[in-house]
Formats: C-alpha cells, structure tokens, sequence
C-alpha cells in the first residue's frame, strides 16, 4: 500500500470516528427540539403541575433550580475569586501552595455523588439544615469552585505583568494593583468561568438528590430552609419513577433544562469572543 | 532614595482573607475526607469484612456484597475508556490537524455544548433511543445494559479527552511537524509518528482525567445499564444489566434509615471512591508536573 494510500485510509477513519462524536450531539439536540418543542406553551413554564405531575407546567423546578443557580453563585463566586486571586498574586513556590493546588485538582475530580454524600453528612445531618435549598446550595457551590477557581486563576494570569508594574511603580500597593488594574482586566474572563461552573451545578441531579430536591412539592419556596423541585431531579424523576407519563411532557422538561444550561453556554461564549476582540493586549 | 511602603491595617485583612479562600480548597478536601470516613467506617464494625467481600447485594436482606458494585464500576468504566481513548484521539486530530481553521473553529465550541448538556438529559435521551436500538439490534431481551452505559459514558467524557489532547498536539512545537515533511514523510505519517508520540504524556493525563469522569458519573449509568447488581462471569455479560457504585448511592440513600448499616455501607461506597479518585487524580498531576518540568529543562 503506497503512503498516500494510508494516508487516505487513515484520514477517512479519523473523519468517520469524528463524525461518529460530533453528529450525536446535533441529532440530540435536535430531537429534542423537535420533540420537546411541541410540548412548549406559556402554561408549561408557569404553571404548577397537575394530575401527578402529567399535565400542568414546570414552574416550581424552574423556581428551584434558578434559586439553586443564585445560591451556588453566592457560595463559590467569593471564595473560588478570592482562590484564584491568592494562587495568581500573592502564592508564593512553597509546600502550601503546592497543597492548595493539589486540593483543587482533587476537589474537581470528585464524583458528584460523593459531594452530595458530603452534604448531607455536614449540612443537612450534623448542622441540621435538613433537606434544603441552603444545604444544596452548600453542596453545589463547594462541586463548582474547582471550576471557578482553575478559570479565574488562568484570567488573571493573562494581564500582562508590565500592567502590575505600572501600578506599583506609581505607588500602588499590592491590593490596589489587584483592585484596580489586575482585576478589571481580569473580568470577562472570570464572568466567563463563572457562568460555565454555574451551568454545570445547573443541570446537576446527583449532588442535590439528599441536600433539598423534592420529588413533588406544587408550591414556590419561602426560605432557604424550604426543600425545592428542580429541573434535573424533576426530569428523573418523570422519566424513570412515575408510570405513563405523557413523553410530550419529558421532553418537554428536557427542552428546558436544556435551554437553560446551553443558552449560560452561549451566553458564556460570547462574552468571551466579545471581550477577546476588545481586548488590546 | 528609599521608599518604603506602608501596607494599611485594612489591606492587611483583604490579604489574610485572600489567603483564607485559598487555605479554603485544603480544608475543604479534608473535611469531604472527614465526612466520609465517620459516616463510611463503622460499615466496618458492624459488617464484616468477609460479608462485605461477597457478591451478593441485596440491603433489605442485610446482604452487603460490594463486589458487583466494584465490579459494574469497574467493566463499565473499562469499556467506557476503550471506546473513548480511540474516538477521543481521532476527534483531536481532526480537529487540530485535518479541519480548516474555520471549521475548527465551529466545531470545538461544539464538542464543548457536548460537555455541557446535563447527564440526566444524556440518561434520558439514552433510555429513549440508545437502550432500544442496543436492545434491537443484538436482540436481547433488554436494552438497559453495561454496554449501553460504556457507550453513553465514552461518549461524555469525550470533551475532556478532546480538549486536552488538542491543546497537547496543538503545543507540540511547529519545527517537529517541519522536519517530518521536510523528510518526506507524508502529513499522516507527521501526525502519527511525530506529533502523536511527542504528546503522549498529555493523551495519558486525557486518559485518565477521562477515566475519573467515566467513574463517577452517576445519573447517566443509573438510567441506563438497568441496575441488576450481578458479578459478570464473562465478556459477553457486557450485554446484561450492570450496576454501578454511584448509581448504588444515588438510588438507595434516599430510602435508607440514618445511622442503619445500610447508610454506612453507602457512605464506605462514596469513600471507596473518593480515594479511587483521589488516586486517579493525583497520578495525572504528577504526570502533569513531570511534563513541564522537563519541557523547562529542554528549554532551559
């Protein structure tokens, strides 16, 4: 077989196993689209559901997942920034620095399910939170930072060092540096990694499945310590534990689940385009 | 002239504070580990050893047998990897290698949307379309099996095993790919003889990040591979239901009383993982840190 041939060859399977990957992902997203799109309607995403969840709408695990995504903001924006301002600005090569790295690939490398394990040992058990919208948000928050923390830390790392050095050289201080100049410059990449770990805890079912999902609960939450629907759970629990639901209404619920973390995505995406062809450095 | 700085009392608490989110990540670990152990280790105590070593699970019973939860999370896990590995390299190096600019450019946005559609919409749509056609096409009796699951999980840890390969062929410097064509190799033999072994500390990281992901997925494995906790006795029992440790803890802590054997044997479940993880993890860091250290050297 001449060269020219095997590269032919070889470059035929490399297409067909590329193909094999990227078309799945329009033919499901696509499908569901189609399939779920029929389900839409105003009532879908205002309604409480009905009849053992087969007819009404997806209001209450709309309501709680958008509370969920707040409260693992609240949890992990502060700290996973803080992090990374610490491991970009101020961490020094030491053993400690070291540690806190080692910390983070790990804590992004857990199972979702053990992190719900967790919560519902520390938060819902031992602090005695119970099964609720501040103890899943806990739980999902500690599951995000690992991706906020890598994501900040690469943004900051990207202002170039001449911008700190302008700054400490007309007498800035360090944290006047970081305030003023390293941070601003800093942000849309950092709103970027905060928005792609918020989709991630978004469309997460495991972590939140002993912290505060609720399987059927027709009414908006009045506190943190309120159990919740959420989308995800709720997309289980209609597809594998209730008999003879309608398929218009999974689908449906997997639209918008689906619309909800793929337009963070998006949203996400074009932040950083937009900033990216700003930026003049 | 010597100027120096006076640092505030104010900003040396933003600083303390910084540093505190910091400490946060290691005390964060520890306190997972910490969890799991007080909740998972009395498992021990009041099981033993030999009945836990059993391949039997069946809770209601008081039968703990963890073997055919290992082993489920250990066949899926494998067969997710050896669909993954190939798929996950050819999509690399269409990506990075074969595709036009603009191409590449739509399609690695779009692998990323891959990674971030939910895993129980991936579970969902895998029990409406893939468990019927598995089940169809080997005319089985059932679709939900380990193989359906290895196909779904190879298929969502592929974005990760993408784009770290991708960024490792992509640093692999432009004067290798020269001197290969400049030989007369032709661009295949560049990219498979060359580039790909340049890389191949970075495609082992992808492997294992891959293979932590695959290990842990929870939602996807529970819907689909049908949850029959059976220790396989041959390859083709690919093709029967399987049951995973994740998909344990996920369906049965919900029912279980606090404080029974049932609820401590599930949380040695989430410990057993968490250390494979943790292993798993901290092997692809130092492989990680081996790297560049030595590319330091090279450049140095």
């Amino acid at each position: 077989m001449s060269r020219q041939n095997s590269q032919r060859i070889a470059f035929a399977l490399i297409t067909l196993a590329a193909t094999a990957v990227i078309l799945p992902i329009f033919f499901i997203v696509g499908y569901i689209i189609v399939q779920g799109g029929s389900a839409l309607s105003w009532e879908f995403i205002t309604a409480f559901p009905r009849d053992g969840m087969k007819a009404g709408g997806l209001l209450p695990a709309i309501v709680g997942t958008l509370l969920l995504t707040l409260g693992t903001g609240i949890v992990a924006v502060p700290i996973g920034i803080g992090a990374a301002i610490y491991l970009s600005e101020y961490a020094g090569d030491n053993t400690l620095t070291r540690a806190i790295r080692i910390a983070i690939i790990n804590l992004a490398g857990i199972p979702s399910v053990v992190y719900g394990l967790f919560g519902l040992g520390l938060f819902v058990i031992f602090l005695n939170f119970g099964s609720s919208i501040l103890a899943g948000s806990l739980t999902l928050g500690i599951m995000t930072l690992p991706t906020i923390i890598s994501t900040a830390e690469e943004a900051l790392r990207a202002v170039p060092q001449s911008f700190r050095l302008v700054s400490t050289s007309l007498g800035g201080t360090r944290w006047q540096t970081i305030r003023k100049v390293v941070l601003p410059q800093a942000l849309p990449g950092i709103i970027t990694g905060v928005i792609l770990g918020l989709e991630r805890a978004a469309g997460e079912t495991a972590p939140i499945l002993f912290t505060v999902a609720a399987f059927f609960l027709p009414k908006i939450p009045t506190s943190i310590f309120d159990q919740t629907m959420a989308l995800p759970y709720h997309l289980y629990v209609i597809s594998t534990q209730v008999p003879g639901m309608p398929i218009q209404i999974q689908y449906g619920t997997a639209l918008v689940l689906l619309i909800f973390v793929l337009s963070m995505n998006l949203l996400a995406t074009l932040i950083r385009r937009y900033y990216r062809r700003q930026r003049t450095w | 002239m010597k100027h120096k700085q006076s640092i505030s009392l104010s900003e040396r608490v933003i600083e303390r504070t910084i540093q505190g989110t910091g400490i946060s990540a290691i005390i964060l670990v520890v306190l997972i580990f910490f969890f799991l152990i007080k909740e998972g280790v009395p498992a021990f105590f009041e099981i033993p050893i030999t009945s836990l070593l059993t391949t039997r699970w069946y809770p209601i019973e008081d039968y703990y047998g963890l073997l055919p939860l290992i082993m489920g999370s250990l066949i899926i896990t494998i067969g997710a990897s050896l669909i993954a590995l190939p798929l996950g390299l050819a999509t690399a190096i269409f990506i990075a290698e074969i595709v036009p600019d603009w191409t590449r450019d739509i399609l690695k946005p779009f692998v990323e949307v891959l990674a971030g559609i939910p895993s129980v919409v991936i579970g969902f749509m895998g029990m409406l379309m893939i468990a019927p056609l598995v089940r169809t096409t080997l005319d089985i009796p059932t679709g939900l099996t380990a193989f359906t699951g290895m196909v779904l999980l190879a298929w969502m840890a592929l974005p990760t095993i993408v784009s770290v390969v991708e960024d490792v062929i992509d640093a692999v410097p432009k004067t290798y790919r020269d001197a290969g064509l400049a030989l007369g190799l032709t661009r295949w033999q560049t990219i498979w003889r060359i580039v790909v072994p340049a890389g191949r500390t970075g495609i082992l990281t992808a492997l294992m990040l891959g293979v932590g992901r695959a290990i842990g997925e929870t939602m996807t494995v529970m819907m689909v591979t049908g949850n029959a906790a059976r220790v396989p006795r041959g390859i083709l029992d690919i093709f029967m239901p399987a049951r995973t440790m994740t998909a344990t803890i996920a369906a049965e802590m919900g029912e279980v009383a606090q404080g029974s054997p049932h609820y401590h044997v599930l949380f040695a479940v989430g410990l057993t993982l968490f250390v494979i993880t943790f292993i798993i993890n901290l092997a692809a860091a130092a492989v990680v840190f081996r790297q560049t250290q030595r590319s330091e050297r090279l450049l140095s």
